[in-house]
């Protein structure tokens, strides 16, 4: 009998080309490769500059996102935060154009953030390995595939073979059980796992999600988990599909329809980690001991429950992190003054996420000290908001409701966050000046997010919540 | 790609740990579309301030920087996202090694991939370098091995990594090689 295999060992076999070797690594073959403006201007001038083609242009989707601004066109014309960035688009466009490649263009039902749209198209499916020029890949994980970000000269590798060269990761399984408490979220859940694992506790591994806890997450939950993977240092997240998963495809734009559909999820149901598969590093998390969960420093690993306070600084890193935040040990994060709320980004910028943060704002007013925004993470996440008039909550609550994109995740189309100003955002990095240069950002979820929007401080979200009821 | 087979240079330190790729090279300079010209935004919050004038005491704004080849991280070094400007910045500014005690994955591959050295040493040497900024360090590719002040001790590369440095040559070539077995590959699977 074969011995046991991780869901992860599975996908790897099917897609190895060519095995790796002491001098050379593995070549794997890519079933969907995702690129958007930022990370492929160079590698298509690298195919020109060669004379090289796209292999296989039917697995390249591409969708513009990072740089497009999230106001509305005026006079026809879009407002972009510089011509250089209305240059990068148009590249895309003409790279796509040239190379036969599909984009999601602004005239495009499905355009979005590339790690929001792939699943929503049912491109990303159980299975597969899919890369973009993009580290927050490990998204896709969410739905059984190997997917994780590479550079921009692996995009060019990828787009010339539809092969990568990779040496396998190490894998790690972080099992987590029990039932989360009320009021905590996916968005809670991965903090902590960062938080108990460290930034680099993932760093060469790809993880594997098990437990009660993660199986019943659905699938945006699940997408929120994967997502923040990188941020623990991992080169992918992963979680085996189950009939959520299925379900979630079923009917999708690039699913297979009808009977083939499900052949399609007889062959998913075989992607789950073997009993007895084994893994290079175990870590068990009880989901008992979450709380809501929110960032106080510099990187995603120096979180703290939200109604904790700031812990002493482990070391000079720290210390220097909490200087750059000007907040200071000991001190309590409820309470603590927010200037913008930003509610988006590929970690937390789908439908559900939006319900949660207008389930704070209906009826009540962002504090008139507040700047909100909201960004839809696609086209199709906008409209679903506004049938339901989520938009509308949003904007009468005083909050902007913007055109989806990256938005202020990474602020390179504009939207930024003022220097000294602190955010408190859903997004999935807090880096220095992250979010415009000099400011600082708390990492939460959508619903702390809001609910500190209304208190113009950080706030316990369950409190808010219990009120409105 | 260019060719390293022996390095002989002085470091400059930044020595803080996690030093994510939003400060090698903030998210507004990844609006263009070349590969080459991010030496000045390299490090452009720590090393300039709001009105563009230099921070005098940033380490990359010291009269020492401009002649040093190896940039010396602290632990972590490039976290955060895939951007492969960061490496391109640190190369563009003139360095050809980055050292770490631990480097993240993105990064490392990345660097590889486009010339600049990822080099990771063990604590003890890693401690040494943070303490004595400005070090002579000499690498030899070929063995695998660094020396700096009372240290000696070899690095892991990837044994292809390797082969591209000593020759000067990039992976694509490799890659392109293999067009057989990718058209195997393809035609097995329907």
């Amino acid at each position: 009998m074969a011995s046991p295999q991780s869901l992860f060992e599975k996908i790897w076999a099917a897609h190895e080309v060519v095995g790796e070797t002491p001098t050379t690594p593995g070549v794997l073959y890519i079933d969907l490769h995702l690129t958007h403006e930022v990370t492929s201007p160079q590698a298509f001038a690298m195919l020109r500059e060669r004379g090289l083609k796209v292999r296989r242009p039917d697995l390249t989707l591409a969708t513009i996102d990072h740089s497009t601004p999230t106001l509305p066109a005026r006079d026809g014309r879009r407002p972009y935060v510089t011509e250089q960035a209305r240059t990068q688009v148009a590249t895309l466009r003409e790279n796509c154009r040239d190379f036969g490649i599909t984009l999601h263009d602004w005239d495009s039902a499905y355009r979005g953030i590339v790690h929001v749209i792939g699943p929503e198209l049912g491109a990303t499916s159980p299975g597969k390995t899919i890369v973009c020029g993009d580290s927050h890949t490990s998204t896709h994980g969410a739905f059984g595939a190997l997917a994780f970000g590479i550079g921009a000269t692996e995009v060019g590798h990828v787009l010339a073979t539809q092969c990568v060269l990779q040496r396998k990761p190490k894998s790690m399984r972080i099992t987590i059980d029990g039932e989360l408490g009320a009021g905590v979220t996916a968005k809670d859940l991965i903090l902590h796992i960062i938080g108990t694992i460290g930034v680099s506790g993932g760093t060469g591994h790809v993880i594997e999600y098990a437990g009660s806890t993660i199986e019943s997450l659905d699938m945006e939950q699940r997408m929120t988990v994967c997502n923040m993977s990188i941020e623990a240092g991992a080169r992918a997240g992963m979680i085996a599909p189950d009939q959520k998963t299925f379900d979630y495809l079923r009917g999708r734009p690039l699913s297979p329809e009808g009977e083939a559909f499900d052949a399609a999820v007889e062959r998913w149901r075989e992607l789950r980690s073997d009993e007895g598969a084994s893994f290079d590093r175990e870590v068990r998390i009880n989901a008992a001991d979450i709380a809501p969960t929110i960032t106080y420093g510099t990187h995603p690993g120096m979180v703290v429950p939200i109604t904790e306070s700031i812990p002493a600084p482990a070391d000079a890193s720290e210390e220097k992190a909490l200087e750059y935040m000007g907040l200071d040990a000991g001190q309590s994060m409820i309470g603590t003054k927010v200037n913008v709320v930003f509610v988006g980004s590929c970690t937390n910028s789908r439908i559900s996420d939006l319900r949660a943060a207008a389930e704070q704002l209906r009826g009540r007013k962002v504090h008139p000290d507040v700047t909100m925004l909201v960004v839809p993470g696609s086209e199709q996440v906008y409209r679903a908001a506004e049938e339901e008039g989520l938009h509308q909550v949003f904007i009468d609550a005083g909050a902007q409701w913007r055109l989806p994109g990256c938005s202020m995740c990474l602020s390179m189309n504009g939207d930024i966050v003022p220097e000294g100003a602190l955010a408190i955002s859903t997004s999935n990095r807090n880096f220095e000046g992250r979010q415009g240069p000099g400011s600082r950002t708390l990492l939460a979820s959508p619903a702390a997010a809001a609910a500190a929007a209304v208190a113009g401080c950080v706030a316990d979200p369950r409190v808010n919540t219990s009120e409105a009821a | 790609m260019q060719k390293i087979t022996h390095l002989a240079a002085t470091t400059v330190v930044i020595p803080q740990d996690n030093v994510d790729t939003d400060q090698i090279i903030p998210g507004r300079f990844l609006t263009t579309t070349s590969s080459e010209g991010f030496g000045d935004a390299l490090f452009r919050d720590w090393r300039f301030d709001e009105n563009d004038q230099p921070r005098p005491d940033f380490v990359l704004n010291q009269p020492a920087a401009s002649s040093a080849g190896i940039l010396v991280g602290g632990r972590n070094f490039g976290c955060g996202s895939s951007r492969e400007h960061a490496p391109w910045a640190i190369r563009d500014f003139g360095f050809k090694a980055v050292i770490s005690s631990k480097l993240a994955d993105i990064f490392s591959s990345n660097a590889q991939k486009c010339g600049l050295l990822p080099v990771v040493v063990s604590e003890e040497l890693h401690r040494w370098l943070l303490d004595n900024p400005g070090a002579e360090v000499k690498i030899d590719v070929e063995q695998r091995h660094i020396e700096a002040g009372p240290h000696a001790e070899t690095f892991p590369l990837d044994g292809f990594a390797q082969h591209c440095f000593l020759n000067g040559v990039d992976a694509l070539g490799f890659l392109l090689e293999q067009d057989a077995a990718i058209n195997r590959f393809e035609s097995q699977r329907g």
